[in-house]
């Protein structure tokens, strides 16, 4: 599929919860697997293509970029059939209620998230906020097909069609990070067409959203040179201090700080400065809350970077991005990908 | 389906056109005579001259937004249009004005939220819409202050023979009435599709009043509490068990002989019926039944659960059951059934 944004659209619909990525892996392989010399899932589950350099002596560098969602687990099933549940990853129980769901059950089974109608509570109630333990799934089914189709441990998602808004932006569920793999298959068909010696291996990993485990093990398996996460960032909006976010469709966001290597944030912000890419800088004074936090330090530490897409209303269903950060994100890499060569391998070595 | 197409139409209070251009097409064959007035209510007439006269109504609009103001960025201010818990609107797809831009009601992420923020819910004047610009010049170009916003649902079955979606209230109600005026009955029958119930009853006194029934029965949808957390008690209505009739709420108390023609027709046909278990809120009953020298009226209502959000619930059984009940009320009423209220 030649059309980014319609991959994009396919694979943020498809279900894919932390730990249970294989449908949408299915749909990211079908896609990408062409753009790919080799590719390959891990044990985990990452989902690893390789485009090879030219050349000998050939650097490797890992692109990380997750394609676990949040969701729900389903917990109990309650008298006359409503099911309680726990968030898989970190979701604000404010932004569920109302919503349209998918339970994969031993069928596929629609629902909504209801909690106590309002008439019923009181004005103290009125004033809280929804606790997950306010909240439940309704299938619209009698307690014994419940029972029969559902099991504790089943997961469900929010239901989502994304959606084209002014402009190129999107809103969809699982921008995060499905945008960011849509962002290695735009720096993939890059280098179709740029001459680069690195072995490039574009992972979508697994199992971001519970403590970055996809990424540990596929840094360890690949044992790159060097890597390079590709996630999503807080865009601008209010109620949150401007400096703490990035503007959305003002390019690629570029971070610097303890979890990122120095040279690899110089470098890309050279690459982007000598392209005439638009880019922002992010802070981050520790570990980054994305696959990089594990890259870095994974084996006997691999010099990380990190490249993300500006977002709003992240963890929501709505999930809003600008499709030109995701397509100069891709091309951000690509560039920089293109220079890299054993001497700036060798250079990261700190003196 | 009929039902589906209501409910996915947008027609917050006040901007109803959508829906009566569908009602309209959908009767036009049906009845002898389709008329509007200044409101915007529509109503469709058939047995013109016959006795008693009998008004059926159910109200067009449903609850929504309005476009209030810009913010620099692009992101769009926003005011209710009827009764919503701020609590609904987090997260929600929405279409705006007559173009149907689509925008998204976005939120903090979870990430940048304090602990003390999270326990409180957020209030409409934190609350945007998002509609993908990145400038008030932008934004302008698209949406108009006083623009309009619904939700932007698809309607689909679910479980058992359940419909989910937006607007049931009262989409289901003004289905209801399409149905019984492709019906003869003996009598003259005038189906009213009301405006701006949500916002205060504002179209039936003035529909009531232009059509001069004897007698008027209101089609409604109404709360099902019957879900988990909650005492039988306070079920209100309960999904899958029939029409819902009202003796009394907020607005409106209904006069005995119309709950006992209601029940013996529901009794004699077999039909499964509840009644509404709560005495708040108002319909366009209340309206009606004060109208001219007071109008005999009933509110017969399709049990909905999760009502005035974009995932509203409701059953299919109900609603058919809902269609039965009317037609065996209108077929009693036009035999003389309330001969002894002096209708007849």
């Amino acid at each position: 599929m030649d059309n980014v944004k319609e991959f994009l659209r396919e694979i943020c619909e498809a279900p894919g919860v932390s730990g249970y990525e294989q449908p949408v892996a299915q749909l990211i392989k079908e896609y990408m697997s062409s753009y790919a010399d080799e590719t390959r899932q891990d044990r985990l589950g990452n989902l690893i293509f390789l485009k090879k350099g030219s050349g000998e002596d050939r650097p490797r560098i890992l692109l990380a970029a997750h394609m676990d969602e949040i969701g729900f687990m389903i917990t109990k099933i309650e008298k006359n059939g409503f099911l309680r549940f726990s968030a898989v990853g970190g979701i604000d129980p404010r932004t569920i209620i109302g919503q349209e769901i998918i339970l994969y059950g031993k069928e596929i089974l629609p629902g909504v998230i209801g909690a106590k109608p309002p008439h019923i509570i009181n004005e103290e109630e009125r004033g809280k906020a929804y606790e997950m333990e306010d909240l439940f799934i309704d299938l619209a089914l009698p307690e014994e097909r419940v029972r029969k189709l559902v099991s504790v441990g089943d997961i469900a998602i929010i239901r989502r069609e994304v959606l084209d808004l002014a402009g190129s932006s999107l809103s969809g569920k699982a921008m995060d990070d499905r945008a960011g793999v849509a962002v290695l298959l735009v720096c993939l068909k890059e280098l179709q067409k740029l001459h680069h010696r690195a072995d490039v291996y574009a992972v979508a990993t697994v199992q971001e959203e519970v403590g970055v485990r996809g990424a540990t093990t596929a840094t360890y398996g690949i044992v790159p040179d060097l890597g390079i996460a590709v996630d999503v960032t807080h865009g601008e909006m209010p109620g949150v201090p401007e400096h703490e976010t990035c503007r959305l469709s003002k390019g690629p966001a570029i971070t610097i700080g303890p979890n990122i290597h120095p040279r690899m944030g110089e470098e890309l912000i050279n690459i982007a400065k000598e392209y005439g890419i638009p880019y922002q800088i992010e802070t981050a004074a520790g570990p980054t809350g994305t696959d990089a936090r594990a890259i870095q330090v994974t084996r006997g530490g691999i010099p990380a970077g990190l490249v993300s897409i500006p977002l709003r209303y992240m963890h929501t269903s709505v999930e809003l991005l600008d499709m030109e950060d995701v397509k100069l994100s891709g091309r951000l890499l690509a560039y920089f990908i293109s220079t890299v060569d054993r001497a700036f391998v060798e250079g990261l070595v700190c003196c | 389906m009929l039902l589906k197409k209501l409910t996915e139409a947008f027609g917050v209070s006040g901007d109803e056109s959508n829906v009566r251009h569908i009602l309209r097409a959908d009767l036009e064959n049906h009845v002898e005579e389709i008329t509007t007035d200044t409101i915007g209510n529509l109503y469709v007439k058939k047995g013109i001259g016959k006795k008693p006269r009998v008004m059926l109504a159910a109200h067009m609009d449903e609850v929504g937004l309005m476009v209030v103001g810009y913010e620099k960025s692009g992101l769009l201010k926003i005011t209710k249009v009827g009764g919503i818990d701020d609590r609904v609107l987090v997260s929600k797809p929405v279409v705006v004005g007559n173009d149907h831009v689509p925008g998204v009601i976005g939120a903090k992420a979870i990430h940048l939220q304090k602990p003390t923020e999270r326990k409180k819910p957020i209030e409409i004047n934190n609350l945007y819409i998002d509609i993908g610009v990145h400038s008030q010049e932008e934004a302008e170009k698209l949406v108009k202050i006083g623009d309009y916003v619904a939700f932007n649902s698809k309607t689909r079955e679910i479980g058992d023979n359940c419909l989910l979606g937006k607007a049931f209230d009262d989409r289901a109600g003004c289905a209801v009435v399409c149905e019984l005026m492709k019906e003869d009955f003996n009598l003259e029958l005038t189906g009213v599709f009301t405006v701006q119930e949500e916002v205060g009853l504002r179209g039936a006194g003035v529909a009531a009043f232009n059509v001069h029934p004897e007698v008027a029965l209101v089609f409604e949808t109404t709360s099902a509490s019957d879900v988990a957390g909650t005492k039988e008690a306070g079920h209100v209505t309960q999904l899958g068990k029939g029409p819902a009739i009202t003796f009394m709420d907020s607005s409106f108390i209904t006069p005995q002989y119309m709950i006992d023609l209601a029940v013996t027709t529901a009794e004699k046909l077999g039909i499964p019926y509840q009644f509404r278990r709560l005495t708040t809120a108002g319909t366009d009953a209340g309206k009606i039944s004060q109208t001219h020298e007071g109008i005999p009226s009933i509110v017969i209502s399709v049990p909905c659960r999760y009502i005035h959000s974009p995932a509203s619930l409701i059953n299919l059984e109900d609603y058919y059951n809902t269609i039965r009940l009317a037609k065996g009320i209108l077929k009693a009423i036009a035999e003389g059934g309330l001969q002894s209220e002096g209708i007849a």
